[in-house]
C-alpha cells in the first residue's frame, strides 16, 4: 500500500488582520476584508517555512529511508542553486538523497505530491518527503496581499504505515494566464477575477474532479471532504453546489486565519482535513494553476497511531498579532529603512569555508565523543571535556531536533535587525552540550533563565550584493500546540 | 614555573588623554604617549633595544604590522612586534618586552597600544573581530549584550531581583563616573546619580548606558628594563610582581559546567598571578585594582574571580564602599574603561600606567594612600569565551 505515512505543517507565528491592511491603505483602495492572514517573520522563507513543515511531519520518526525530496514552491530564493539541496540537509536526510525544486504553478504542490507517490510505487524511492512552501508577496493595496498568507505542508510518502493510501489521481493542464510573475518582477500580476473566475477554476476544477471521479467510477458523494483552492473564499460554497457536494463536504479554506498559500495551499488544506479524519475516509484533493491536479486517499486504522503533528490545527494556535502594517513592509523589505552602519555591514561570505562547516551550519551537528560521550558544537576534532581531549574519536552529533534550556539572555538594542531587539541566549540542550544563538518569534518580556526552546532553521543574513541568503538555525521559546 | 616577580621595573610611562580623539590620527596619539614616557623615564630614544605594539582593531590606519610604530617614531630598523588579543592586547604588548627583558635578550623595551576606534564610523565596537565562523554559527550579538547574558545569569545564580541587580549594578557605575571626574585624562568626566543610570536608555537588557564603558581613541605606553638599570636611572621604579593570561579551551561555551555568572579565565588568571607574586590574602595585601570594567557586571563578577569579594557576595563590598576611592581597596581609581574609556588596544598599558602613578604617589587628587600593591586586570574576548590577563605592580 503506497501513501502517507505521515504529514505536518507550518504556519509562521505573526498573523496580521485583514483591518490592519484597510486601516494602513484602505484610503487608497478598498482592500482588507474579514479574517486574519499569516505573515512570515523578517527571517523565514519558502525553504526555512518547508524545513519547518518536514520537522513537524517527521519528528522523531526514522529518517533512514528516505531517499528523495521535493521542494515546492513559485517563491524559491534562488533560480540557479538548488533550494530543495537546503532543505534536504537541514532536515539532515543525509547525502544519499534525491533532490528536486518543483516550481513555478501553483499546482507544483500537488505535482510534487504524486511524483513522489509514483517513484515510492514504482520502488525507485524507499520513501519520499515532500515540502510545499510559498511567501507570495502582493503588492501594498492589491487584493492578493490581504489574500495571500504564507505557510508550508510535508507528507512522508511510504509503501508502509501509511494513514492515507493513495488511490489514483488525475490532472489536466492549460496555460491559463490568470497569475505571472516573469524574472524581474517581485509582486505577481494578473487579469480581471472575474474571467479568472469563470473561465479558469470554475471550469477547470470540476473538469479535474469529474475526470478522476469517471476514471476511479466514483461519485462525489463518496468522499468525506473535497479540498480545492478558490482564489476567492466567497466562492468556494458555489463551487461546491456546482460540484454537486453536501456543504458537509467542504473543506475550510483557511482564509479566514491564514489565506492563501500558494503551491502550498490545497495541501495545508489537506493537513488540516487529515488532522481530524477517520479510518475509512475517502479525501480528494484538488490544486489550481495553469490547470489541476486531483488526488484520491483513502484513510486508515493509523491515523490514531499520529500523535506528533502540530499541523495546521497546532500552528494556528501559535499566534502573535502583527498589528503595524508598517513592520510587514518592513520585514518584506518594501519599505527601505536606515539600518545605520550595523546593517549596512556585510562583509562577503567565504562559500568554500561555508561548504566545509556544512554539517555545523545547515543541520547544526556537532560531535560526540566515541571516548567519553561528550557531545559538543561545532564540529570539533579535540574533545571540549578537560577530562578527555581525545584526538580525532568524533561521530556527528545532530542538536536540531533537540530542546534546550536558557543558562542566559539578553535583548539588544544595538545589534541591527529588522525586527528588534536582537534576543540570544546560551542554550544547554537536553542530552548535553551547549550553545548561543539567535532567539526569534519571542516576546523579549517572556525570556528567563530555564526557559525551554526548540531549534528552528531562519534566515541569518541576506548579502544582497553577493546573492546569499545565508540560513542558520535559531531558537524560539518551546510550546506545546 | 619561575616567573618574573621582581625581574623587570617600569622607568616611564605614557598616556594620551582618551575620548573621541577626532582632532589626532592614530600616529599623533602614538607620538604623543611615547614624548611622555620617554621624558619620565630620563632615557634616549636610542636607547630602546625593541618594541611591542598592541592594536586590536585593525584597519585603522595602522595596518596588520608594528612597522608604524618605526615609521612614526623614527626608531630606524628597531625590531617592533604587533601583539592581538582582542581587548587584552595592551598587557599582551607588555608582556613581550617584560619577558624580553626578563630573558636578557634585550636590556630597554618598549611597549606600546593604540586603538582609533573613533575613525570606523561605528557606536560601540565595530562588529567582526571574533572572525567568520562566529559570523556564520554565533548569535548576531554585540559587546553589550554578551556580557549582559552574564548579568541575567547572576542575577538568576543568586536569586537577585532583575530591579535590584540594576541598582547594585548602578553603584559600580556612580563610582567611576566620580573617580574618572577627576581624572584629567579620562574620556568622560561627569558625575552621575544611581537615578542617572537606571533611568537610562536599555542598550542590551538589563544593561542600560551607564553600564557600558565609554569607547574611545587613546595611546598609552611603558618602557621597561632591568632592576639594576632601572635603580640607576630613577629611585622610585615600579616592579613586575607578576604577570599571567588565562584563555579558555572553550569549556564555558561548549561544556556543561560554566554557570554563565562569572569569568573563569579571570578567576584563572588570578590564581596563577597571586602564586607568582607570592600573595596569601589579595583582599588583605592588594592596595588597589584596575579592573576590565567594560560592562558594569564585568567589574561585579571581577571582584569575585580576583577572591577579593566572596562568590555571590560581591554587592555587599559593592553597597558598603569597598571598591571606593576612600575605600579599603579602591577601584578604578583613574575612572576605569568606564570613563577613562576603552581604546581596546590601549586599556592594558592606561590600567598599568595608573597603577604605576599610584605607586609612585603622582596620582593627584585621586592619589591613594599607601598604596603597596596594585593589580590590573584585562580581559579579552567575552564571558562565554575569553582571556584574561593579571598583572601586579608593586614598588
Amino acid at each position: 500500500m503506497i501513501g502517507i505515512k505521515s504529514f505536518g505543517a507550518y504556519i509562521p507565528r505573526y498573523r496580521m488582520n485583514r483591518k490592519v491592511i484597510a486601516q494602513a491603505i484602505g484610503w487608497f483602495s478598498p482592500v482588507g476584508g474579514k479574517g486574519e492572514r499569516s505573515v512570515a517573520n523578517f527571517d523565514e522563507d519558502a525553504i526555512t517555512m518547508a524545513v519547518a513543515a518536514g520537522m513537524d511531519c517527521m519528528g522523531n520518526l526514522d529518517k533512514t529511508d528516505i531517499d528523495a525530496l521535493y521542494l515546492a514552491s513559485s517563491t524559491l530564493p534562488y533560480k540557479e542553486r538548488q533550494n530543495a539541496g537546503i532543505v534536504s540537509t537541514a532536515l539532515g536526510l543525509g547525502d544519499a538523497v534525491r533532490t528536486a525544486d518543483v516550481a513555478g504553478a501553483l499546482k507544483s504542490g500537488t505535482a510534487a505530491l504524486i511524483a513522489a507517490l509514483d517513484a515510492v510505487k514504482a520502488q525507485s524511492a524507499k520513501e519520499a518527503l515532500v515540502t510545499a512552501s510559498d511567501m507570495r508577496l502582493g503588492k501594498p493595496a492589491s487584493p492578493e496581499e490581504s489574500a495571500f498568507g504564507d505557510g508550508s505542508a510535508a507528507f512522508l510518502v511510504s509503501d508502509k504505515d501509511v494513514v492515507a493510501s493513495f488511490e489514483g489521481s488525475y490532472s489536466v493542464s492549460y496555460d491559463f494566464v490568470d497569475i505571472r510573475r516573469d524574472e524581474k518582477d517581485r509582486f505577481g500580476k494578473t487579469w480581471e477575477p472575474r474571467w479568472v473566475r469563470d473561465e479558469g477554476y470554475f471550469k477547470m476544477i470540476p473538469e479535474v474532479i469529474s475526470g478522476l471521479l469517471k476514471k476511479y467510477n466514483l461519485d462525489i458523494k463518496d468522499f468525506s471532504k473535497v479540498i480545492y483552492p478558490c482564489p476567492n473564499s466567497r466562492d468556494v460554497a458555489a463551487m461546491a453546489k456546482k460540484l454537486g457536494m453536501d456543504p458537509s463536504q467542504i473543506a475550510d479554506d483557511l482564509q479566514a486565519v491564514v489565506g492563501s498559500t500558494g503551491s502550498a495551499y490545497s495541501l495545508m488544506m489537506f493537513v488540516n482535513v487529515l488532522q481530524e479524519a477517520k479510518p475509512g475516509d475517502k479525501i480528494l484533493v484538488a490544486s489550481f494553476g495553469n490547470g489541476c491536479d486531483a488526488l484520491y486517499f483513502q484513510v486508515t486504522d493509523k491515523i490514531n497511531d499520529i500523535k506528533h503533528v502540530k499541523g495546521v490545527k497546532g500552528y494556528l494556535n501559535i499566534k502573535a498579532d502583527l498589528t503595524n502594517y508598517i513592520q510587514y513592509l518592513v520585514f518584506r523589505d518594501i519599505l527601505p529603512v536606515e539600518t545605520g552602519i550595523r546593517g549596512e555591514h556585510v562583509p562577503p561570505t567565504q562559500l568554500s569555508q561555508t561548504w566545509r562547516l556544512r554539517d555545523s551550519i545547515l543541520s547544526l551537528s556537532g560531535s560526540k565523543c566515541l571516548k567519553c560521550g561528550t557531545v559538543q558544537y561545532p564540529v570539533s576534532r579535540v574533545c571540549v571535556n578537560p577530562a578527555c581531549e581525545a584526538v580525532d574519536q568524533m561521530e556527528l552529533y545532530r542538536f536540531a531536533d533537540k530542546k534546550g534550556t536558557v543558562i542566559s539572555y539578553t535583548s539588544d538594542n544595538l545589534a541591527f535587525t529588522p525586527n528588534p531587539p536582537q534576543s540570544y541566549a546560551i542554550v544547554e540542550f537536553e542530552g548535553g552540550g551547549r550553545h548561543q544563538l539567535d532567539l526569534t518569534d519571542c516576546d523579549p518580556k517572556q525570556l528567563s533563565v530555564g526557559m525551554s526552546v526548540t531549534m528552528t532553521f531562519r534566515r541569518k543574513y541576506y548579502d544582497a550584493n553577493r546573492s546569499i541568503h545565508f540560513y542558520y538555525w535559531k531558537a524560539v521559546p518551546a510550546v506545546e500546540a | 614555573m619561575s616567573g618574573i616577580k621582581d625581574k623587570v621595573a617600569i622607568i616611564g610611562m605614557g598616556c594620551t588623554k582618551f575620548g573621541e580623539r577626532f582632532d589626532k590620527s592614530a600616529d599623533d596619539l602614538i607620538l604623543d604617549c611615547f614624548l611622555e614616557a620617554l621624558e619620565d623615564s630620563g632615557i634616549e630614544k636610542k636607547d630602546i633595544n625593541a618594541a611591542w605594539m598592541g592594536c586590536s582593531v585593525d584597519e585603522t590606519s595602522l595596518g596588520k604590522s608594528a612597522i608604524i610604530l618605526n615609521s612614526t617614531l623614527k626608531m630606524p630598523y628597531t625590531p617592533v612586534t604587533r601583539t592581538e588579543n582582542y581587548c587584552a592586547t595592551g598587557t599582551e604588548a607588555f608582556r613581550g618586552a617584560c619577558y624580553a627583558v626578563a630573558s636578557g635578550a634585550y636590556d630597554i623595551a618598549l611597549a606600546l597600544g593604540v586603538e582609533k576606534l573613533k575613525d570606523t564610523g561605528f557606536g560601540g565596537l565595530p562588529p567582526g573581530q571574533m572572525g567568520t565562523v562566529r559570523r556564520l554559527i554565533g548569535p548576531n550579538s554585540t559587546a553589550p549584550g554578551e556580557f549582559a547574558q552574564m548579568a541575567n545569569g547572576y542575577f538568576a545564580r543568586y536569586g537577585i531581583d532583575p530591579e535590584e541587580g540594576k541598582r547594585i549594578l548602578a553603584h559600580i557605575s556612580v563610582k567611576s563616573h566620580h573617580n574618572g571626574m577627576l581624572n584629567p585624562k579620562a574620556h568622560l568626566r561627569k558625575e552621575i546619580t544611581i537615578e542617572d543610570v537606571l533611568k537610562a536608555p536599555i542598550i542590551a537588557s538589563p544593561l542600560g548606558l551607564f553600564d557600558c564603558c565609554g569607547v574611545s581613541d587613546g595611546a598609552a605606553c611603558a618602557i621597561v628594563t632591568t632592576p639594576e638599570i632601572a635603580r640607576k636611572l630613577r629611585k622610585d621604579p615600579i616592579y613586575i610582581k607578576a604577570m599571567q593570561i588565562a584563555a579558555t579551551s572553550g569549556e564555558e561555551s561548549a561544556f556543561n559546567t560554566w554557570d554563565g555568572a562569572h569569568v573563569e579565565s579571570t578567576y584563572r588568571a588570578g590564581i596563577k598571578a597571586y602564586e607568582e607574586a607570592e600573595i596569601k590574602n589579595p583582599r588583605q595585601e592588594i592596595s588597589m585594582m584596575e579592573v576590565h570594567d567594560c560592562f558594569s557586571i564585568t567589574e561585579l563578577t571581577a571582584y569575585e574571580d580576583l577572591q577579593i569579594s566572596p562568590r555571590g557576595r560581591a554587592r555587599e563590598d559593592v553597597e558598603s564602599g569597598f571598591y571606593d576611592l576612600n575605600g579599603q581597596i579602591p577601584c578604578q581609581p583613574d575612572g576605569g574603561l568606564k570613563c577613562f574609556g576603552h581604546p581596546t588596544g590601549a586599556s592594558g598599558l592606561r590600567m598599568i600606567y595608573e597603577v604605576y602613578k599610584q605607586l609612585q604617589g603622582k596620582a593627584g587628587p585621586r592619589q591613594i594612600q599607601n598604596a603597596k600593591l596594585g593589580i590590573t586586570h584585562n580581559m579579552g574576548g567575552i564571558p562565554s569565551y575569553s582571556l584574561a590577563a593579571v598583572t601586579i605592580l608593586g614598588n
